[in-house]
């Protein structure tokens, strides 16, 4: 089943339903902890307060969002927001207005690796579950055979067709994103 | 067009681990939590005794209904019973 576009889920969760919330709040969740805590390298407690307070805003806020199909972009922008107020809060430091080029660097990685969960949540459930497993959970493949229900043996094989698949689809959808990239040009 | 070789689209998943699981229940469970709020502020103000009460120990009063209570949560609570 596809998932729901992100202007879909904000009108869905605007409509009050808990499992619009549910879904926008575990596509999010990743995103907004690595930034707090790749990015910003929060300690595990501010994070956790970042993690509470960006949801807590755009639970209040999400009405205010004028472009729902800029989810993703605002929730980066409210949890950059929210980790620099901590810092400040922290070192008493005025922020400042550009964010170190490492900080930007780290943002950076992780748009590319959010745009890979994505591609991710494409796949069947089982190649999904795989390469979650092993490089998201850092699972052994005895772990992950006993979870899946799947011979040790096969899931080094599995992991490898996984990624391919997940290759292909990174790969095509570059070729989408430049011809219509073409198209606007000419 | 860009190339993605598996090494790569391998660190690029690591790069996202889960949240806990328990930042991501609690977050889940905001609209709920915002809920009980309402009730209880609602309550107060039909209830001096209960308002009280419920100042006196605002944790409490959340752990009574169900919800945890985490700091944001008793500071908003706070704050729209003492409005």
């Amino acid at each position: 089943m596809q998932p729901l576009s992100d202007s879909a889920l904000v009108a869905d969760c605007l409509a009050g339903e808990q499992a619009a919330w549910n879904e926008l709040v575990e596509r999010f969740s990743r995103y907004v902890f690595a930034i707090a805590t790749q990015a910003f390298r929060l300690s595990q407690t501010d994070a956790e307060d970042v993690f509470q307070d960006v949801f807590a805003r755009i639970y209040d806020r999400l009405d205010t969002l004028r472009d729902p199909a800029a989810l993703r972009p605002w929730i980066a922008q409210l949890t950059r927001r929210e980790c620099i107020d901590r810092l400040r809060t922290a070192t008493r430091e005025t922020p400042v207005e550009t964010l170190p080029e490492e900080i930007e660097n780290v943002i950076d990685h992780l748009e590319e690796a959010f745009d890979v969960r994505i591609e991710l949540g494409a796949l069947s459930e089982e190649c999904q579950a795989v390469l979650d497993r092993f490089f998201c959970r850092d699972e052994s493949y005895r772990t992950i055979g006993e979870a899946l229900d799947l011979p040790p043996g096969t899931i080094a094989s599995r992991i490898s067709r996984c990624l391919g698949r997940l290759r292909e689809r990174l790969e095509g959808r570059n070729i989408v994103a430049a011809a219509s990239s073409e198209r606007r040009d000419q | 067009m860009r190339r993605y070789d598996e090494e790569h689209i391998g660190e690029l998943l690591r790069a996202m681990p889960p949240a806990p699981a328990g930042y991501v229940q609690a977050a889940q469970e905001l609209p709920r939590a915002r809920a009980e709020v309402d009730g209880l502020v609602e309550r107060a103000r039909e209830d001096l005794v209960f308002r009280a009460a419920l100042l006196a120990d605002i944790e409490a009063a959340l752990v009574a209904e169900g919800v945890e209570p985490r700091p944001a949560l008793v500071d908003l609570l706070r704050r729209r019973v003492s409005e």
